[in-house]
């Protein structure tokens, strides 16, 4: 026989009960939405995170002191351990270096022509540009001169321009940081909201002298610095560049074999592949629960299949009786179980993606339905349907024509 | 056409064994129009089955056109109930859902015609059957009469060289009883061969041959028609 004829068999069977094949595979729907929902809401974290995370510069170190070396550790001036030497050595020693930006950073307030806000000010080297792939959108950046000299100018992200003067240009402008006046001499390019709803633009650099003395306070006197960024010139050269630096430092900071570092040490693209592994595992287990319940709808389909069969006994002992044969009765109902899943799995991912645009819209989370969901819930849609119809469609084939066709 | 030579057929029920057929010989010629007749037990019905390849017995042989049926898979019994055998059943068997056409259309689906080709050919039978004018009507909006009719041009669908009918006038009151069977003696008369099982003596006197069963075994086997 044909075989889109035993399609049809089935589809019209479907038709046939409308109320009882939506219900059937109302599981099925359920099971596939809630698993483009969660993997959609998984991948969005994904792209938050490595967005938050890439946004902060590529092919880049950092390098922080530790804090948790010894019993005092969280006293005053105890987390200093790195210092300006520290960084002239690395750009001076290390091979594979495109860039090394010590910082210094504190919280102040900011006033200009009536205006008030408080923001994070950064002390920085030129170089921190070229670390963390910052850049100038109108104005300049203070040069290794004006660094060294502690010129009183500032670099302002858009956030702080906009909130300092509006739409008028800050070029110029003179701005009291606490109490200090500074200049302002050059704007940030945006670079948007971050991940964990950090607002990247609201930020204002200055020459790292200038703000370690004036500004950050007691925690950084002298020629202490809070971080080093360390750039390296490709991907390649990053693990290589991290273990110089570290190698590097721990001569400098005379650390003797078997003591720990004062310092540690963080490489951008590990912690990008961990945090995207822990999102992913998280994702995966969501993705599992979600699953639970679309084995719970298959369990649903086979239960109506088996109700089918009994309803249906004349009808499969007829069907033999005029030449079908056993696995023609197999398939008829397997595909029956198959197109009530499938038609549950379309539902669902219709559903599922709607869903995920909603939680975009309404939610401020970043869903985004990855582009194998679609292939991946109607696979598995096809699955539930052909699993869990099997032992329907083999009780169906197995009937005996003469029993079959004498049932009331 | 068929030839069968000491069939036997043993049910088990339970601990027992409850002999159906118990040794059954007998040669039916094509054209025959023969009727199956005996109480109820007698394992009359027990030899259509076997006859349409709904059943296999336990022992004997049963030759088709030379074939041993006895010996198909049940593949090989699906097709040679497909090709070979009409069957027409005391309570028609229709499905409910199907129309009459399509009623008709279900055997040649399982032989694989085109829709266009089945169509035309349920179209056809129906007309012969006399309801040319029923075919979109489902079962239940038909007489007994019409739906036994129905169910005749589905048994006709594959051209069948055998029909066996179970009491085929069972369900129906005398007189569309009598437009079955004279449908009967027209497709007889066309040259194809027909077993009737029937307890009704009325129904077994238009047949040309009528075996009488008793017990498992053939008791009388008369020829010519009486009425």
């Amino acid at each position: 026989m044909r075989s889109f004829e035993l399609v049809r068999f089935a589809l019209g069977a479907i038709i046939a009960h409308p109320m009882r094949s939506v219900l059937t595979s109302l599981g099925v729907v359920i099971g596939v939405a809630a698993v483009v929902m969660m993997t959609s809401i998984g991948l969005g974290a994904q792209q938050r995170v490595t967005q938050a995370i890439s946004g902060l510069g590529s092919n880049l170190i950092i390098v922080t002191p530790n804090f948790q070396r010894g019993p005092v550790a969280q006293a005053a001036g105890a987390g200093v351990s790195l210092r300006d030497g520290d960084a002239v050595a690395i750009a001076r020693q290390v091979e594979g270096v495109a860039a090394v930006a010590p910082l210094v950073r504190g919280q102040a307030q900011l006033a200009s022509d009536g205006a008030n806000w408080n923001t994070q000010i950064q002390g920085v080297t030129p170089d921190y540009l070229v670390a963390r792939d910052l850049k100038i959108a109108s104005g300049r950046m203070f040069d290794e001169n004006e660094a060294r000299q502690g010129r009183k100018v500032l670099v302002v992200g858009p956030t702080v321009a906009k909130e300092l003067w509006g739409d008028s240009d800050p070029i110029g402008r003179r701005v009291r940081v606490r109490t200090v006046p500074f200049e302002v001499i050059g704007v940030l390019e945006s670079k948007g909201q971050a991940g964990f709803g950090q607002d990247q633009d609201d930020v204002v650099l200055g020459p790292l002298s200038a703000v370690r003395s004036r500004i950050a306070g007691r925690r950084s006197r002298g020629d202490s610095v809070q971080t080093i960024y360390v750039k390296a010139v490709d991907e390649d050269s990053l693990d290589r560049v991290q273990e110089d630096v570290t190698n590097l430092l721990r001569d400098q900071h005379k650390i003797r074999q078997g003591e720990d570092d004062d310092f540690q040490t963080q490489n951008m693209a590990s912690i990008l592949e961990a945090s995207q592994a822990a999102v992913g595992t998280f994702t995966v287990l969501l993705a599992a629960v979600a699953g639970v319940s679309l084995v719970v709808g298959g369990v649903g389909i086979m239960n109506i299949m088996l109700v089918a069969v009994t309803e249906r006994t004349r009808e499969i002992g007829l069907r033999m009786a005029v030449g079908a044969k056993r696995s023609h009765i197999l398939i008829q109902f397997a595909l029956e179980s198959v197109a009530l899943s499938l038609v549950g799995g379309l539902i669902g991912l219709t559903i599922g993606v709607l869903g995920a645009f909603a939680i975009a819209k309404l939610g401020e989370w970043p869903a985004a339905v990855p582009p194998w969901a679609g292939p991946l819930a109607l696979g598995f849609s096809v699955v539930v349907g052909l699993v869990f119809g099997a032992y329907p469609s083999w009780r169906a084939a197995r009937l005996d024509p003469i029993e079959a066709l004498r049932r009331e | 056409m068929i030839e069968i030579q000491d069939l036997r057929k043993v049910f088990i029920m339970g601990e027992e064994e409850v002999p159906a057929l118990a040794g059954v010989s007998l040669r039916i010629e094509r054209g025959e129009y023969i009727a199956v007749i005996g109480p109820s037990g007698s394992g009359k019905s027990t030899l259509m089955n076997i006859l349409g390849g709904l059943d296999r017995p336990t022992d004997g042989t049963y030759l088709f056109e030379g074939d041993d049926v006895g010996e198909f898979t049940d593949d090989e019994l699906a097709d040679f109930r497909r090709r070979r055998i009409g069957f027409v059943f005391q309570s028609f068997q229709l499905l409910p859902r199907l129309t009459a056409l399509q009623n008709v259309e279900l055997p040649m689906i399982y032989a694989g015609m085109t829709p266009k080709d089945r169509r035309a050919r349920a179209a056809e039978l129906l007309e012969r059957v006399g309801l040319g004018g029923r075919m979109t009507h489902r079962p239940t909006q038909l007489s007994g009469g019409q739906q036994q009719r129905v169910a005749i041009a589905r048994s006709l669908a594959n051209r069948p060289d055998m029909l066996l009918a179970d009491e085929p006038t069972g369900a129906l009151d005398t007189s569309t009883g009598e437009e079955v069977l004279a449908l009967f003696e027209e497709l007889n008369a066309g040259g194809l061969t027909l077993a009737v099982v029937t307890h009704d003596p009325e129904v077994a006197e238009l047949a040309h041959r009528r075996v009488s069963f008793r017990d498992g075994l053939i008791v009388s086997d008369e020829r010519g028609r009486k009425a």
